[in-house]
């Protein structure tokens, strides 16, 4: 359903998005992670045609989004970041205004505004004046915008940010059930969101992807490559420079704290290097405090990844 | 072009609904008002060339301040988003919120029509030349909300979109106004430039072809590059 080859934009100088190439096929939700600055509502304004890219091409619903950009968002249903609305305007009138906008033959648009009322329940605010409203309520007026013309697709820019926690449940309850009917790809920087939400993760950090897969399948990808977590007493250079030469140790990370260290050691997928650790510290006289196998959660993988992406940066 | 009706319509009812439509509808029709009575009472004739003449400075001024939400407050709210993620086109929008300013400004104008009627009580006024003078004073609104929009579309500040507006009005006016009367290569440009000049044929009762040209290809040259600027954000 959508399909972005080597997408590139760039500002000025700056490149935020960059070579980035991923596929969304129908009736999947996909989330797409990543920090501040990361690129995601970039990445999403070139999905929408709000504008294009500077390289690269993207497919949405078989329609290429820079030549066929109408039929493009014909398609698509996009709740844009912070949810943009008219304040003058009444819930119900917005609505209307937006099905004439987005084509909605005549005879279908009541029956098809008051579907998506009752779905993302506004009904006790829909003649209430936008501006007067909550928070979470302008999140579902937004969704109601996304929904009444019955698009193939759902691009949602952090549909949850800024709610409280019970609208926070609520607005996920309402896109995992729409996920049913439409292929979904949201933006968000809340990791058990995507884990609650998504079949998928896109994790992207400074406009590049830097992983791509099922949450648990990251999971896995990540405990794989083992991390060991180690706290010892003893010569932390020395017992650095071995943990560092055995084989299939791919990095060592030594924390000096005086007399005690605290190592973090990173293994080849697949294998387990706690014995040789274990035998390599004892040789040089440390002392094992603590070892731990590291058990890691997405909030860790995104941590790490983001993390590691900078280490190679900087 | 289905969609421009959908964005006039809507453009259109925003208006009523803050409290810009009421403001210059109540300003114009002060200031109209008094135009027209001082110089019914210093000329003593029927007509109202020389009172129109002097609404021209306070079209500039009301305008500008009609037109300057229509873009720039789309740019500020992040509302131009959900709009030209829709699926219409660039010019749909910019033409809906075009006519739907043109369209204020000819209802700001409707009631100075009430002083026909008391022209015609009073004497015998020249049809001609009144019917002429409206051609001229819609076709100007058309230019002049044209540039308001222009102006609107380059700004996220309806503060400076409206200020920025007047001034261009007003430079519009001044440089038709400086010129008039002046011979030379030079003075007829601006002459030609200027809106002063054309607006007065009209007022003369005269429809010259060259005058409705001059407003009709001035405007849709301004929506054209209007249309160009909200593309813009495409490749900026
Ligand atoms: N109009 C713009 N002009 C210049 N730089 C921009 C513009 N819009 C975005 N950027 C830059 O592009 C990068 C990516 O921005 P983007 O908004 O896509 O990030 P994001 O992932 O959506 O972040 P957030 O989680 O904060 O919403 C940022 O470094 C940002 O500063
Ligand atoms: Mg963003």
């Amino acid at each position: 359903m959508i399909k972005v080859e080597h997408l590139a934009k760039r500002y000025a100088d700056v490149y935020a998005v960059n070579d980035i190439s991923f596929e969304v096929h129908q009736g999947e939700i996909v989330g797409l992670l990543g920090p501040n600055g990361a690129g995601k509502t970039t990445t999403m304004r070139i999905l929408t045609c709000y504008m294009p890219a500077t390289s690269g091409s993207a497919n949405v619903a078989g329609y290429d989004v820079f030549r066929e950009s109408i039929n493009v968002r014909k398609q698509i249903g996009y709740l844009p970041e912070n949810v943009p609305l008219y304040p003058e305007m009444r819930v119900r009138e917005y609505l209307l205004f937006r099905a004439k906008l987005k084509k909605l033959p005549s005879r279908e648009r009541k029956s098809k505004i008051d579907e998506c009322i009752e779905k993302c329940s506004i009904t006790e605010v829909q003649n209430q004046i936008i501006g007067t409203l909550s928070k979470g309520y302008r999140q579902r007026v937004g969704l109601a915008d996304t929904l009444v013309h019955d698009p193939k697709i759902l691009i949602l820019d952090e549909p949850t940010i800024g709610l409280d926690p019970n609208q926070i449940r609520q607005v996920r309850q309402l896109i995992k059930e729409l996920g049913a009917k439409h292929t979904i790809l949201l933006s968000t920087h809340i990791l058990p969101e995507v884990e609650m939400l998504c079949e998928r993760v896109i994790i992207i950090n400074k406009g590049k992807i830097v992983a791509m897969d099922t949450p648990t399948n990251l999971a896995i990808q990540l405990r794989a490559g083992n991390n060991l977590v180690l706290e010892v007493r003893g010569n932390g250079e020395k017992i650095k420079n071995a943990l560092t030469n055995i084989k299939s140790v791919k990095k060592v990370v030594w924390q000096d704290k005086g007399e005690i260290s605290n190592f973090t050691v990173e293994a080849e997928k697949g294998a387990d290097v706690r014995e040789d650790v274990f035998s390599n510290i004892v040789k040089n006289n440390g002392i094992i405090r603590e070892m731990k196998q590291a058990s890691i959660t997405l909030e860790e993988i995104f941590h790490q990844i983001t993390m590691r992406e900078q280490e190679v940066t900087t | 072009m289905t969609s421009t009706g959908t964005i006039f319509q809507r453009e259109l009812n925003a208006y009523f609904l803050s409290p810009i439509a009421y403001v210059v509808i109540a300003v114009f029709m002060v200031f109209s008002g008094y135009f027209f009575s001082v110089m019914l009472g210093l000329t003593q004739e029927t007509t109202l060339r020389y009172s129109l003449a002097y609404t021209q400075f306070i079209l500039s001024i009301l305008t500008p301040v009609i037109t300057m939400r229509l873009m720039a407050e789309e740019n500020k709210t992040g509302t131009i988003e959900p709009l030209m993620t829709a699926p219409v086109t660039d010019f749909e929008v910019v033409f809906g919120k075009f006519l739907a300013a043109w369209a204020l400004y000819n209802v700001m104008i409707a009631p100075t029509t009430f002083y026909i009627a008391f022209l015609a009580w009073v004497g015998n006024p020249d049809y001609g030349a009144i019917i002429a003078s409206y051609i001229g004073l819609i076709l100007m609104g058309g230019l002049f909300v044209s540039i308001g929009l222009l102006v609107s579309a380059v700004t996220k500040n309806q503060i400076v979109a409206a200020v920025i507006g007047i001034v261009a009005l007003l430079i519009l006016l001044v440089i038709g106004l400086a010129s008039a009367g002046n011979e030379g290569w030079l003075y007829s440009t601006l002459k030609y430039i200027g809106t002063y000049d054309h607006w007065e044929t009209f007022t003369k009762g005269i429809v010259d072809t060259r005058d409705v040209v001059y407003y009709v290809s001035f405007t849709a040259l301004l929506l054209f590059i209007v249309v160009r600027i909200v593309e813009s954000r495409r490749w900026r």
